[in-house]
């Protein structure tokens, strides 16, 4: 199994503080009904860069990522402990409303999830609207920025009327990134968000992951890890422990983890002995 | 091919894969046949179960068509004397009365109704679950008890008859039906489309009027107007309420006339014309009512394909 990467040489006094922290994970638990799925994960995402969490099923990255955005909230009997930073706002503790911490904060889904009643403009402004914004020329502007930004601009600008769900998967995809793009959030979190695609259309958005993180941040769970070696400047590695709960194993530059980890169990798990 | 086989070692994959198609071969007429039996049996039910209900429709049509005219289903009704026996007139005004009073309790039950539903569909309290054991018992309720309760406290305070009282009735009847149908279709939303808005910083009420209820819409009003064409055909409480017209009055504070008044009435009377008539009442209402059920049906696999 073809794994490690192109080799980046990391200079050894370059100093790891000199990168702006975006947001930061403090013990981070999260347990479900008193059954505990992730447990005292700490990490800082760095901004600008791309994040990725990787690990074998059942290791709590999806669980992880949705308690970023308090996703969780939605699920009875979840209770997330420790402390996630968003800058400089605690996620759980301020008083901040869920509606404008997660407008701070996008999320693309394992399956493209475009709203199919709206058409292709729509979708993409539907975060706007959502956040109270019906200025025209806000939103045509967020429209054409967005979707440049997704490279779908080219393919759709002639009919934005169209129903969002008329394009292909892949497209869908795109869509539903320049949808969460349009609120310009200062994160992204993506929860797979190639599964469901086919080669060409994975690579499309891998290769724009590479041009957004000029633009925001982004936290992505993955199952392929040569897509995390492809995308990721930081990874982290999870494992279902004895208990059945995830835990961090390493957290590092992503060429580290995959030329050199630390631990054991990562250099298993990326060359593919199990998981 | 046997004799190969009998120069290998014995397997005893080979020996039970052998077997295995044996007897299934062996045993493939009998089972054919009782497929066939079973296949024979159903259809014979089928056809059972269809007897009645076409024998039903036959009458309606045979005896119903030759009541049917273009002044019977405008004109107004007269009533028969022993002089002009067939003198009956026409049943626009009834038509028109089971139009309106179907309209106006459907203005009433339909937002209640499809509200509730939303409520039912996104709550989880125990408040909630209550609301929704209730729903369901009220789904249930003999209609004859609604028109009790609008006699009781709709005709009796403004001492007449009136369609209001019908209104009231129907649409006590109607809300429940709506309120379940619009659940079921609410909660058929993906619940992914549900977490899209959230993860946008959508409010659930801002979620609700844009995506649950566009995503929903074909279901909620295939369900509205199934519960219209119901309310239509519903006789007790409109026997009991409507009181009854012989003229071109929609007030409904006033009386008013109804087809499945009429049909009652009418299947019940002294004079041979209104018996035969009183078929083709029911032929108008069932027309009516399939119209309607045609119309969701229609509606909402429109609705369906232009959401692809």
């Amino acid at each position: 199994m073809e794994v490690v990467t192109t080799k980046i040489e990391v200079t050894a006094n370059m100093p790891a503080t000199k990168n702006e922290i975006a947001m930061q994970l403090k013990d981070v638990s999260v347990a479900f009904s008193g059954r505990t799925a992730v447990r005292d994960v700490t990490f800082d995402v760095e901004e600008k860069k791309v994040t990725s969490l990787i690990g074998p099923s059942g290791s709590g990255k999806t669980t992880l990522l949705r308690a970023l955005n308090r996703l969780h909230d939605l699920t009875k009997g979840a209770v997330v402990e420790g402390q996630i930073l968003l800058g400089d706002t605690d996620v759980y503790n301020d008083k901040l409303p869920t509606t404008l911490l997660r407008s701070r904060i996008g999320m693309v889904f394992q399956r493209p999830n475009p709203f199919p009643t709206m058409s292709i403009y729509d979708n993409v402004v539907s975060g706007l609207r959502f956040n109270g914004i019906k200025k025209k020329s806000l939103l045509d502007e967020a429209v054409e920025s967005s979707l440049i930004a997704a490279a779908l601009w080219d393919s759709v600008k002639g009919r934005l009327k169209n129903g969002g769900t008329t394009l292909s998967g892949g497209e869908q995809q795109r869509l539903c990134i320049a949808r969460a793009l349009a609120v310009e959030p200062e994160i992204l979190l993506m929860d797979e968000p190639t599964s469901s695609l086919d080669p060409i259309s994975t690579k499309a958005i891998e290769d724009l992951m590479g041009e957004l993180k000029n633009r925001v941040t982004i936290v992505i769970v993955t199952h392929n890890m040569q897509q995390a070696a492809r995308v990721s400047d930081n990874c982290a590695f999870l494992l279902m422990g004895d208990d059945r709960a995830g835990e961090l194993i390493e957290f590092a530059e992503t060429t580290k983890i995959f030329n050199n980890p630390s631990d054991s169990r990562t250099l298993d798990y990326i060359q593919g002995r199990f998981g | 091919m046997t004799n190969l086989l009998t120069q290998l070692p014995p397997d005893p994959i080979y020996d039970r894969r052998k077997q295995i198609q044996e007897r299934a071969a062996a045993t493939i007429k009998r089972r054919t046949f009782l497929s066939r039996t079973y296949i024979a049996t159903l259809m014979g039910c089928f056809i059972l179960a269809l007897i009645p209900l076409g024998s039903v429709i036959y009458a309606l049509i045979n005896k119903g068509i030759a009541a049917i005219s273009w002044t019977f289903l405008t004109a107004l009704p007269t009533q028969p004397n022993l002089v002009q026996q067939d003198a009956i007139g026409g049943i626009g005004n009834a038509i028109l009365g089971t139009i309106v009073i179907d309209l106006l309790a459907g203005l009433v039950a339909v937002p209640i109704g499809v509200l509730l539903g939303l409520y039912l569909s996104e709550a989880t309290s125990r408040i909630a679950n209550t609301l929704r054991a209730v729903t369901e018992i009220m789904t249930g309720l003999p209609s004859i008890l609604l028109g009790v309760f609008a006699y009781e406290y709709v005709v009796l305070p403004m001492k007449q008859f009136s369609g209001l009282a019908g209104v009231v009735a129907l649409g006590v009847l109607m809300v429940p039906v709506i309120a379940k149908s619009s659940e079921i279709s609410f909660r058929g939303v993906p619940s992914t489309l549900r977490e899209a808005g959230l993860a946008l910083g959508a409010r659930d009420s801002k979620i609700a009027k844009s995506v649950t209820l566009p995503v929903a819409a074909p279901g909620v009003i295939t369900g509205v107007l199934l519960s219209l064409a119901r309310a239509m055909g519903e006789t007790a409480p409109i026997l009991l309420v409507v009181g009854a017209s012989g003229v071109w009055d929609f007030n409904p504070l006033h009386p008013m006339s109804a087809l499945p008044l009429l049909t009652y009435n009418y299947s019940g009377s002294q004079y041979p014309s209104q018996r035969v008539a009183a078929w083709g009442v029911a032929l108008a209402l069932v027309t009516m009512i399939l119209i309607l059920s045609l119309t969701a049906r229609i509606v909402s696999a429109r609705m369906r394909r232009e959401k692809r």
